[in-house]
């Protein structure tokens, strides 16, 4: 079987399992997994082009997933007006100070010398920090003060949504430029350590600065991005599609609901297919011939004159900030911000296994595995409990036995994900569809 | 100004708890280490080995109880404790067998090794939530009571307390109580015990030693006719001892809870890589010095300083430099800081 056959199998099989979902279970739940799927198909992309293209061990997905999120409410939330009069700006120049206070310590570390330096950037960095949170504080406790139940946030800038997915980008961008510019030098296990670290600091920022983004208060009602993407009860009352719903046979609430994931569908399959494009377009250049030239063999492509710290630093960001894009796509698609449910196992190592399952290197293997190993994070639960329902089905209903037997199925999901990625790297460690 | 009750409140609050968290962090980071050492890899499911020796240990603890099995005022842990590391043991051997032996044999690269063991986490992630809950089933005391596998197990019984806090007020006379209770005694106690022995068994005995050639120079060791596959699987079986017992003494101290466990990966990571990743000895400085820095730069300073400064100065703050949820971020900075200046760890590890 030639390989290009062989790919439209494993896609046609894909689309099987969606088809068959949305037979068996329901069209609703068939178009959830696809818009979810699209979005971790952007992000297996994302640490393909980090892992497969670079040889980057990046495992802090889950913070640049999330920093996509944050943008989304920043760009689109209305401003909260008295919150910005009650201290905003005292909360920006606090921000300002902390940040002034780094600069100087690293200027004092460049000028100085000795003793005077350790002295110097301390001083600098103790006086800076009590200065920062004496007028940062101030500032977060003002804001926070403006009707908690509903705000106590600054707000966003009530932008149009979309224009969160590139801010979301380039926020991810920013950070993993942070983390690359200090980490990247290093040996690959310590850039791993890195941005696990810096994930759980990203989502520990999120959870706890109410002032930005309300925390574990969450944001809900993010706006859509309307009119591409309708809200229900307005196409319940509009004429024309109601008439159309009739015309298919659904019933209007159903209709609407299906009618706003397709559009959703079709809005993340466009941002894949771009991201695809230019990706594929990366690979078959020089450029991307050179990543692999520095993957396969650093110390040769140092040699023939390539920068291979600053390709890497390239590739991290870029990497990260498509990362960021999908983050602010799957908010956008949920409608809210919820800091609490940013799990590392959720949003970086099933990401990972998504890349290895596809095929680390290639595109196509990353969408496919991205695809799949949604569908299937979401389908082991109904199967596991289906297949313990059988398994029990001998037990007396309300016994201790059945009912923590059925309640384990849900925790079958870990351990499916673990088996599949094991069996992969063990027998097909190249994945679905290799690399050429 | 009261620098007598400024001491005993420090002691309290900061230097007791942090001496007991660095034990357990340093036993955790030390199971790192010694996989990184001899294996070359950086096992990211060490925090699911920790959690899965725990869950073993809790199950033989509800056996030992549901037969009245109890040892006075000590924790009847302790005496499940070797149970757990038997259990792990078989475990982690038979995960080395089935999954990482094939990637030894085979030379892959340390990465892929990294990525297996992100397979192994996951796995583990879902093994013990399920045993815990099972288990639960037919071992608690009252038969069936519904113990889910991501609840918060206490599992610590005996006696609660070495000194209370209100003993110490009427013995020393002073109005701040130090509190001690058993479980940071014991984990003091049981950190020297195993660091001793483990040093003793590296340094003295012949398995040991052949274990520090093999993570010195590996080819030299092959040569000198070390068997690779013994010093692994003893490596392993010192591992499972290890987070068995960093996983108990965790659990004891706070309680046990799946998904923190897990979490206890980024701290035991930086310690190990802060001490310089590959050496036993930085292992237990990182561990320390990681538990001393969250521990001071997330505590409320305002009791202290209160008692230390003359009367009436004390500040109106809580002088909380950040507050407990970025605790992780402390280590991290610690780690960033250590890996910028001095690349190797505090004391030269290795660096492959």
């Amino acid at each position: 079987m030639t390989a290009p056959l062989k790919n439209v199998i494993l896609y046609a099989i894909m689309v099987l399992l969606l088809v068959g979902t949305g037979l068996t279970q329901g069209w609703n739940l068939a178009l959830t997994i696809f818009n979810m799927g699209l979005i971790s198909a952007i992000m297996a992309l994302g640490v393909n082009l980090q892992w497969g293209f670079a040889g980057l061990f990046n495992i802090g997905i889950m913070g640049f997933v999330a920093l996509g999120g944050l943008a989304t409410v920043l760009v689109s939330m209305p401003p909260v007006p008295e919150a910005w009069s009650a201290g905003g700006g005292r909360v920006l120049a606090g921000l300002v100070l902390g940040a002034a206070t780094v600069g100087a310590a690293v200027l004092t570390y460049g000028r100085l010398r000795g003793r005077a330096r350790t002295f110097g950037v301390l001083a600098v960095l103790i006086g800076g920090f009590f200065l920062y949170r004496y007028v940062f504080d101030g500032g977060v406790a003002a804001v926070e003060a403006v009707s908690p139940a509903s705000t106590g946030y600054l707000g966003g800038l009530g932008l149009p949504v979309l224009l969160a997915w590139p801010v979301g980008g380039v926020l991810a961008a920013g950070a993993a430029w942070l983390i690359g510019k200090t980490a990247l030098g290093l040996r690959s296990d310590y850039l791993a350590i890195a941005t696990l670290g810096i994930a759980e600091i990203i989502i520990a920022v999120m959870k706890n600065e109410d002032w930005l983004a309300r925390g574990v208060k969450n944001v809900v009602g993010i706006p859509r991005p309307a009119p591409v993407v309708p809200y229900e009860v307005d196409l319940q009352k509009s004429p024309e599609f109601l008439a159309n719903a009739a015309a298919w046979g659904l019933d209007p609430t159903n209709a609407s609901t299906l009618y706003v994931k397709l559009m959703y569908g079709i809005l993340f399959a466009i941002v894949l297919v771009i991201l695809l494009v230019l990706m594929q377009r990366a690979l078959h250049s020089p450029w991307g011939r050179m990543m692999r030239a520095i993957r396969d063999n650093e110390v040769a492509a140092e040699a023939m004159g390539k920068n291979v710290t600053a390709r890497h630093l390239q590739i991290f960001i870029l990497g990260s900030a498509i990362c960021g894009i999908a983050g602010a796509m799957m908010t956008t698609l949920d409608g809210q911000l919820t800091p609490g449910t940013y799990q590392p196992l959720r949003f970086t190592f099933l990401v990972w296994v998504m890349v290895i399952v596809g095929g680390s290197g290639n595109n196509f293997g990353s969408v496919l595995g991205g695809m799949l190993i949604w569908w299937l994070w979401v389908e082991v639960e109904p199967i596991g409990l289906g297949l313990m329902s059988i398994l029990t089905s001998g037990l007396p209903d309300g016994s201790a036995v059945k009912d923590t037997l059925i309640d384990s199925a849900a925790q079958m999901r870990l351990l499916t994900m673990g088996l599949v990625l094991l069996l992969v790297l063990r027998f097909s460690p190249r994945g679905l569809i290799p690399e050429k | 100004m009261d620098l007598l009750n400024a001491l005993v409140a420090l002691l309290n609050y900061i230097i007791v708890p942090a001496t007991a968290y660095g034990a357990q962090l340093a036993i955790g980071a030390l199971g790192v280490t010694l996989i990184y050492g001899i294996l070359r890899f950086s096992n990211f499911a060490h925090g699911d080995t920790m959690a899965f020796g725990t869950m073993v240990t809790i199950l033989f603890t509800w056996w030992f109880q549901s037969m009245g099995l109890h040892l006075g005022p000590l924790p009847t842990a302790l005496l499940a404790l070797p149970f757990g590391i038997i259990g792990t043991s078989l475990m982690v051997l038979a995960t080395d067998r089935a999954v990482y032996r094939f990637y030894r044999r085979k030379k892959a690269a340390p990465v892929i090794l990294v990525i297996v063991s992100m397979g192994v986490m996951f796995i583990m992630n879902g093994i013990v939530r399920v045993g815990l809950s099972l288990g639960a089933l037919g071992l608690t005391a009252d038969g069936g009571k519904s113990v889910r596998g991501t609840d918060d197990v206490n599992f610590a019984d005996g006696a609660r307390f070495v000194i209370t806090a209100g003993d110490f007020k009427t013995w020393t006379g002073l109005t701040e109580g130090l509190a001690i209770r058993s479980t940071q005694v014991l984990t003091i106690v049981t950190a020297i015990v195993v660091v001793v022995a483990l040093f003793w068994f590296l340094n003295r005995t012949r398995t040991g030693k052949s274990m520090r050639a093999f993570s010195d120079n590996e080819d030299l060791a092959l040569l000198s006719g070390i068997n690779p596959e013994r010093v692994v699987t003893v490596t392993w079986i010192i591992v499972a001892a290890l987070a068995t017992t960093a996983g108990v003494l965790y659990g004891l101290d706070k309680s046990y809870k799946a998904f923190t466990y897990f979490q206890l990966l980024l701290p035991i990571f930086a310690s190990a890589i802060v001490g310089g990743l590959g050496s036993p000895l930085g292992a237990i400085a990182g561990g320390f010095v990681i538990a001393f820095s969250e521990v001071t730069v997330t505590y409320a300073w305002k009791k202290v300083v209160v008692y230390a400064l003359p009367d009436g100065w004390g500040p109106d703050g809580l002088m909380q430099l950040l507050s407990t949820d970025y605790k992780f971020a402390v280590s991290f900075v610690i780690l960033i800081i250590v890996l910028l200046f001095k690349p190797t760890g505090l004391f030269k590890g290795q660096s492959v």
